[in-house]
This record gives C-alpha cells, sequence and structure tokens, in this order.
C-alpha cells in the first residue's frame, strides 16, 4: 500500500482529476439541456419568498434587509433579471452574471437574500 | 522540545495566515467569490511533516483569525466546514497511500468548497446551491493542483525540523 512507486501515484492522482473533470462536465450539460428560461423572478430572504417580478416587464427596484442596514438592486430588463448594486460587504451578487433561465439565482450571503429565476417548464428539481 | 513544536505550529499557521491574506489581494478570476485556497498549501505541508492533528489545528486556528482579522463572523461557519472536510478527506487520501501530495491536494479542494456549499445550504435553507456544485468542483480541482504541486515541492526541498 504505502510503497507503492511514484508513477502508479501520479495515475491515480490522474484518474481521481480525469474523474471529477468528467463528472462536474456531465452535471453542467445536464443543468444546461434541462433549463429554459423562466417567467420570473422570485426573491426570497431567509430561505422565505418575500416578492416575485415578471421577466417581462422592466423594472428597477431597491430591495432593503430587514433591519434597513444594507439593500440590493434588483434591475429586470431583456428577460434578464441582474443585482446592479448592494449595500453588503463584499458585493458578490453585484458581480454575479444576470440571469434568466429556471432554477438559476443569485445569491447575497451577507443580507440572506437570493434572487430566482422560476417558472418556464420543465424545472429541475434539486431539492 | 514541546517550545520547538509550538514554534513550528506558530510558524505554518502564521505561514497558513499569510497566504490567506496574499490571496485576498488577488482578484478573483473569472468566478467570483472563487479562491485559489493557497493557504492549504501549507496545510499540506504540517499534513505530511507533522500530522493530520496538527494540521487540522493549524488549519482552524487559521480560520478562526483570518475571519476575525479580515472577514465576518457569518464567513466564519463556510470557512470552518470548508476547512474540516477538506482535512478530513485529504487525511483519509493520505492514509490510503495511493495518491501523491497532489491528488491528496485536489480532493481537499473539492471537499473545501463542498464543506462551504452544503453549510451554506444549511444556513440559508436554500437546497439549489448545490446549482454550483458542477463550477465548485472544477475550482477545487483547479487550487488543488496547484496547491499540491507547490507542497510537494515545499515538502520535499525544506530540510526536516530538528526535534
Amino acid at each position: 500500500m504505502r510503497g507503492i512507486g511514484k508513477n502508479r501515484k501520479r495515475r491515480a492522482d490522474l484518474l481521481l482529476i480525469g474523474a471529477l473533470v468528467l463528472l462536474a462536465c456531465a452535471l453542467l450539460l445536464w443543468q444546461g439541456l434541462s433549463r429554459r428560461p423562466g417567467t420570473r423572478a422570485v426573491v426570497y430572504v431567509d430561505g422565505q419568498a418575500v416578492a416575485s417580478y415578471p421577466l417581462d416587464v422592466p423594472t428597477r427596484v431597491r430591495l432593503e434587509t430587514e433591519d434597513g442596514s444594507s439593500f440590493n438592486v434588483l434591475v429586470i430588463e431583456d428577460g434578464r433579471a441582474d443585482v446592479v448594486d448592494a449595500g453588503c460587504p463584499d458585493r458578490l451578487c453585484v458581480r454575479m452574471h444576470s440571469i434568466r433561465r429556471t432554477g438559476e439565482s443569485i445569491i447575497c450571503l451577507p443580507n440572506r437574500t437570493e434572487i430566482r429565476i422560476e417558472g418556464g417548464e420543465p424545472e429541475v428539481d434539486l431539492g | 522540545m514541546k517550545t520547538r513544536k509550538l514554534t513550528t505550529l506558530a510558524l505554518l499557521t502564521t505561514a497558513a495566515m499569510i497566504l490567506s491574506y496574499l490571496e485576498t489581494l488577488l482578484p478573483s478570476v473569472a468566478i467570483p467569490g472563487v479562491k485559489m485556497g493557497l493557504a492549504n498549501i501549507a496545510v499540506i505541508f504540517a499534513l505530511y511533516r507533522l500530522g493530520p492533528r496538527e494540521a487540522m489545528a493549524i488549519s482552524l486556528v487559521r480560520v478562526g483569525m483570518v475571519s476575525l482579522l479580515f472577514g465576518s463572523l457569518s464567513a466564519l461557519f463556510y470557512s470552518v466546514a470548508g476547512a474540516v472536510l477538506s482535512l478530513g478527506v485529504m487525511a483519509l487520501l493520505k492514509k490510503t497511500g495511493t495518491f501523491s501530495e497532489a491528488g491528496v491536494s485536489v480532493a481537499g479542494g473539492v471537499g473545501h468548497n463542498l464543506g462551504q456549499i452544503l453549510m451554506a445550504m444549511l444556513i440559508l435553507d436554500t437546497p439549489r446551491l448545490i446549482y454550483y456544485l458542477p463550477v465548485l468542483i472544477l475550482t477545487g480541482v483547479g487550487g488543488g493542483i496547484l496547491t499540491g504541486l507547490t507542497a510537494a515541492l515545499l515538502i520535499r526541498r525544506i530540510p526536516p525540523f530538528e526535534e
């Protein structure tokens, strides 16, 4: 076990890397094939749906957190939802790409907020 | 001997913290929030040179200190979950003797990302975060190769510590 050669170890490494990359690609492919453009952007706070906006109506809305200390600005345009401004420290949600397909989401961990695209079938159930 | 070990642990913890800090200076390429896990270089080094318990101590102290200094409390939960799962996987794979440092590190990188996302799913009650899994696997593999090869070099080149 412990004493096996360098080459065998290298082969085991490559097998592990290959298997992981293959798994990731298969998952990506499956996700891509099973997603359709959605019909609405739903805002979740702490896992609870708090608001919903149709994707075919251009909208700009400022979502305040419950205690008012932070916010996310959601913009809907051309059937896509995007977060363009936020009061959270890392602002990763602002840097995420805009979303339009069912199941895609923009997540702001500091504000415990998630914007998720819904509607449009078939929807993948990953729950 | 005890003082020597304490000093070694402190030294490696400091190295891990500095690597974490360096990483905050680098722009995260392409995918927001994705990091290479440079601190893992010090943790893998500790895993091979000192052992799993020492590596876990270094990893956890690093996570705690970095959260205090540069991060937030909420980030601490994700980081701890990532660190524990990562080191658990690495210690197991190292024990099998099948993989080199690079393979062990790749598994650790993926384990780290998996731990973080599982904790986020739990805290945010959002199972759909699993959508990020493919991307997190790929970045875990990439970061793992980089840190694993670097750690392997250091493990070979840095002379043994005197006991």
